[in-house]
Formats: C-alpha cells, sequence, structure tokens
C-alpha cells in the first residue's frame, strides 16, 4: 500500500486530537507514516502508532522551534523526496495551512486546503462560502498536499508497527530567517482548543461588557467546551481576538455549537454554519441566527445561561 | 522604508457568491466587489510606517479590469503608486500560480517590507504570505497584530491559538497582518481626489516575465472537479422563554443526547 505523510500537530510530545483524526484518515487512503516534528517529538511516537502509524519519521532539530514554518516544510520536502508518498495531509490551521503551501512551492505540487473529506483517489471535499456550496477539488499536478480540518473525522485507534525513523536534514540560510523569539500564553488554561472542540460556548454583543463573559465561560466549563466569541464582542475588547469565531476569525464545526447573544450576522455565520448542532439564545426573535438554530431560544441569557449551567450541572450529577 | 501592499478585489461578503456553471470558478462578473477587508488594515499599517519613517507606499494586485477600482481606494487613502498585474491569461490561477506570477513582479520592484492581508474573504486560504515568502526566499513574519520596525529589522507578535509568538527578521520581509492590527482610515475627499492623479502601471504576464502556459485554469496544479450548492439550513424549533428556558434547552440537548 502507498504511503500516506501525516505531519503531526502536537505540544511537546502531546498529539493534538486532530492528528489522531488525520490517521484515522490516513488509512483509508494507504498505509500512514506520521511525522513528527519539533521538541519533544520522539515522546510521540507510540501514542500514533496506536492510531496506525507504521512509520513514525522524528526530528527534534532545534531549527524546528528556533524559526518559524519554513524548516517544517523543508523536512517534509526532504521525506516526500526520498519516500515518494501518494499524499500529505496537514492540519487545517494557521500553521498546518502555511506549512503545506511552502511545502507546495518546494516540490511544485498543488495544494488543497480546508478539506472535510478526502476520497482513496485523493478527491478533497471543501465547504466554501461559509458552507453555502460544496466543493470537490483535486490536485492535478504533483504528490497531493492536503490539509484537513479538525472535528472532520472521528480518531478510532488501530494498532501500527510505529516503526520510527530520525530524520536529518539540511537547513538553508532562508529557512532560518524568521526568528521565533519568544512565545506568549494569554489565554486561560484548562479549555479545549477551539478550532478542535467537541462544543463551542460563544457569546456576543448581548453579553454587554467583559464580565459578562463568566457567564458563558461557566456554561462552557460545565459542558467540557471552548469559549468563542463573536466580532461584535472582541471588537469591544470584551473577549481575546485569538476566539473570535467567523469570517475573519476561526473557522468551528463542532457537535455543539451554542450561541449566546449572538444576533448571527453573515460575518459571524460563516465561520459556524458547518457545525452539526446549532442552538441560539437571543432576546430578539427576529435575530437571524434563528434561521439556522435547531432549537433556538427567545429570551433573556442573563436568566436562560445560568438556569441551563445549573440544569446540566444537575443532569450530570 | 519602501513597502508593497498586496490587495485583492473580492465579492462583498454581504453579496450572493457563486460558482460559474461552466468552468467552476468564482463568479467575479456579476457581484458587487470590495477591496479584501483585512488588506485595508494591511494598507494602514503601511501608511503608519511611512508616516513614522518615510518611503513609499506601492500597491499591488493582480485582477481583472475592475480591480482598478480596489487600487483607486488605497491610493485615495494614501499610498503613492500602483502596479496592477492584468492579463486574461491569469484568469483561474489557483494560489499557487498566483503566488508565482506575483513573485514575478516583485523581482522588478524595490521593497524593505511585503504586507498583506493575512486572508481573503473568497478563499479563505490564509497562504499568500507563506507562498511569497518560498518563493522569494525572504523571511515570513505572517499573522501579525502589531509590526515593530527597527533599522533593517523588523519584529511581530505573531497570533497563536493560545496567544502569540514574538517573531524577527532582517528586512526585506514578508508580513501579513490579522485585523486586530490597527482602525484603517477613511479616504479623505481630498485622497480621493488625489489618487486619479498617482501613477498606477498596467502589467500583461508577458511585461512581468510570466510564462503564459504555468499560469491560468488549464494549468492549475489544483482544480474544482465539481461543486454543489448546498440547501439553506433549516431552522428548527423556536421556543419563547417561561422563566424555564434554560431547562427547556437542557431538555434539547438530551434529546440531542449531548448531555
Amino acid at each position: 500500500m502507498a504511503e500516506i505523510l501525516v505531519l503531526v500537530d502536537h505540544v511537546e510530545g502531546t498529539p493534538k486530537k486532530v492528528s489522531y483524526e488525520l490517521l484515522t484518515l490516513a488509512r483509508t487512503l494507504g498505509e500512514p507514516s506520521a511525522v513528527v516534528l519539533g521538541k519533544g517529538a520522539s515522546a510521540a511516537a507510540e501514542k500514533v502508532a496506536a492510531y496506525g502509524a507504521e512509520k513514525v519519521y522524528v526530528s527534534e532539530a532545534e531549527e524546528l522551534s528556533q524559526f518559524l514554518v519554513a524548516p517544517y516544510a523543508t523536512v517534509l520536502a526532504q521525506l516526500v523526496q526520498e519516500k515518494n508518498p501518494a499524499a500529505v495531509l496537514l492540519p487545517s490551521n494557521v500553521t498546518g495551512k502555511e506549512v503545506g503551501a511552502r511545502l507546495a512551492v518546494k516540490i511544485g505540487s498543488g495544494l488543497v486546503t480546508d478539506a472535510v473529506g478526502v476520497t482513496p483517489e485523493f478527491v478533497a471535499e471543501q465547504p466554501i462560502f461559509g458552507g453555502a456550496v460544496t466543493v470537490q477539488s483535486k490536485v492535478q499536478t504533483g504528490t497531493p498536499i492536503i490539509t484537513v480540518r479538525p472535528n472532520s473525522t472521528a480518531a478510532t485507534e488501530q494498532a501500527g508497527a510505529g516503526t520510527v525513523e530520525q530524520v536529518t536534514a539540511t537547513f538553508s540560510d532562508a529557512d532560518k530567517a524568521a526568528k521565533v523569539v519568544e512565545s506568549v500564553v494569554e489565554a486561560k488554561g484548562g479549555r479545549p482548543d477551539l478550532g478542535e472542540a467537541s462544543i463551542v460556548v460563544s457569546g456576543g454583543r448581548g453579553m454587554g461588557n467583559a464580565e459578562n463573559f463568566s457567564i458563558v465561560e461557566k456554561l462552557a466549563d460545565t459542558l467540557g467546551a471552548a469559549v468563542g466569541a463573536s466580532r461584535a464582542a472582541t471588537d469591544a475588547g470584551w473577549y481575546p481576538h485569538q476566539n473570535q469565531v467567523g469570517q475573519t476569525g476561526r473557522t468551528v464545526s463542532p457537535q455543539l455549537y451554542i450561541a449566546v447573544g449572538i444576533s448571527g450576522a453573515i460575518q459571524h455565520r460563516a465561520g459556524m454554519q458547518t457545525s452539526k448542532t446549532i442552538v441560539a439564545i437571543n432576546k430578539d426573535p427576529e435575530a437571524p441566527i434563528f434561521e439556522l438554530a435547531d432549537f433556538g431560544l427567545v429570551g433573556d441569557l442573563f436568566n436562560v445561561v445560568p438556569q441551563l449551567t445549573e440544569e446540566i450541572q444537575k443532569r450530570k450529577g | 522604508m519602501n513597502i508593497v501592499v498586496l490587495v485583492k478585489q473580492v465579492p462583498d461578503t454581504w453579496a450572493e457568491r457563486k460558482l460559474n456553471a461552466d468552468d467552476k470558478r468564482l463568479d467575479r462578473a456579476s457581484v458587487d466587489v470590495v477591496m479584501n477587508e483585512i488588506d485595508e488594515y494591511a494598507v494602514e499599517e503601511a501608511l503608519k510606517i511611512k508616516e513614522a519613517g518615510g518611503g513609499e507606499v506601492t500597491i499591488l494586485t493582480m485582477g481583472p479590469e475592475r480591480a482598478v477600482e480596489t487600487i483607486r481606494k488605497a491610493l485615495s487613502m494614501g499610498a503613492d503608486k500602483a502596479v496592477h498585474l492584468v492579463d486574461d491569461a491569469l484568469a483561474g490561477s489557483d494560489a499557487v500560480q498566483t503566488s508565482y506570477a506575483l513573485a514575478k513582479v516583485l523581482e522588478t520592484l524595490e521593497y524593505d517590507l511585503l504586507i498583506s492581508g493575512s486572508e481573503a474573504t473568497d478563499s479563505r486560504m490564509a497562504i499568500m504570505g507563506a507562498l511569497l515568502a518560498e518563493r522569494t526566499g525572504k523571511p515570513q513574519l505572517t499573522g501579525a497584530r502589531k509590526v515593530t520596525v527597527d533599522g533593517g529589522s523588523v519584529r511581530i507578535e505573531r497570533q497563536t491559538d493560545n496567544g502569540y509568538d514574538v517573531v524577527e527578521a532582517p528586512t526585506p520581509a514578508i508580513v501579513s497582518v490579522v485585523e486586530k492590527i490597527n482602525e484603517p482610515r477613511y479616504p479623505s475627499f481630498k485622497g480621493i481626489m488625489a489618487a486619479k492623479s498617482k501613477p498606477l502601471t498596467t502589467l500583461t504576464v508577458a511585461d512581468a516575465g510570466i510564462e503564459a502556459a504555468q499560469v491560468g485554469l488549464a494549468a492549475a496544479p489544483s482544480q474544482v472537479v465539481e461543486f454543489a450548492n448546498k440547501p439553506p439550513r433549516q431552522a428548527g424549533q423556536v421556543v419563547k422563554d417561561e422563566g424555564d428556558g434554560g431547562m427547556k434547552v437542557a431538555e434539547f440537548l438530551a434529546s440531542q443526547k449531548i448531555v
């Protein structure tokens, strides 16, 4: 079976959920090989083997953490040349897409981003225009490079051999041009990543101020959810921009999306309307968010949301 | 400091966007078009850097004839001149091909920074900065929520999922910005009048030394095979709060086996 390279997104050797989803998808396309790069990469080997990685290519070269994006593409380009895989899959997040882009130029291949599915013929399905149109796209030149969105496939375990192979790459001066001087963590810990979360609770203009976001946070924590915000809320400075869901923010497609005090402008809908189930809580019965909600509650969020949080806690015992 | 700002004309988000049935390309002709919103922040950032330290701001765009409207807007905000790459041969080019064509034009321009918006609202790929950095061999400083220029080096705060990275590189560099970086100015009446007489260079594929066989739909390394318009989501149940709204939502979540 043909080899499929999967770039593993991980934090110091702990793969993110999307990496397991990509390995699961890769098993339907060929024989998955995990590519784990950067600090702590070796620690991920056993974990990715549990999801079907037959081979695990590892590099902990310092350049991978010291310089932005480019060294990743260099290692992948070398692996494509050496192993001649049938395709390369990457997570469709900011860095994954940029690595895929640089790789496409390096190896002279086409690139498809934001896929939610890939057929054995490497035809990728993409929702575009905020989910209004579904497109089937194909790479026509070179090795297909496809970035796949989190939550597109349910990850399932299946043991692979997990044979580890160290990769030694040579980095050019251009790879070492953009130096990462410092990494600053601003988000409060403990909540799942917005892009990967199965449940997202978002607040909008109706929250009224930054302090009131604690109402949304409490509901999110009860559900084990990530917290999102509409553009109105981030523009007002009530919640950090990295939590913005919408056309100019993050695109999410969780199992459940709860929109609290969000009217549902097209700018917001573009980032969430491929969610499986949508619940909206808004005091305005005319709010467009109700047009796409599976369940809408017309009411004052300051009464409804705390009651909902309490009821869920009760049901969870 | 000389700055090239890359801008793109896109369909207005509020307009109904669709693909052509025959060639499966975005229908750019029948919709209202605007400057890609995030590119306005790129123009603003370039103007701020110029106002602080001098230099010249050049607008670069690739697009059909009517993209000149977007160029005029950028010039009316205060940019000095513009280059418009326009040729029927480019129609249907994908992002990888577009980066090849733009990199060819960049070879003819002198710049310390290239600044663009982090993504366009039509394709939403968010990769042009990375593609151009790879093509030109210049440092990639993308996804910036803050840009600081200091002599021959530039430092950005790159937004990450849980905070930001501080990334630094020597100029010339390829920068892209997110919308939280500044507040774009509105063109003044004076600016709008002045834009009409600012230099605009129009380049064809041949002028820029772009190989015509490398660009356009027929040569595209990624192509749309088919597409379908999805039926809009159907509204579900809408209930008015009678004091037990929270319970009603919880009941719905339980019925969906979510809680």
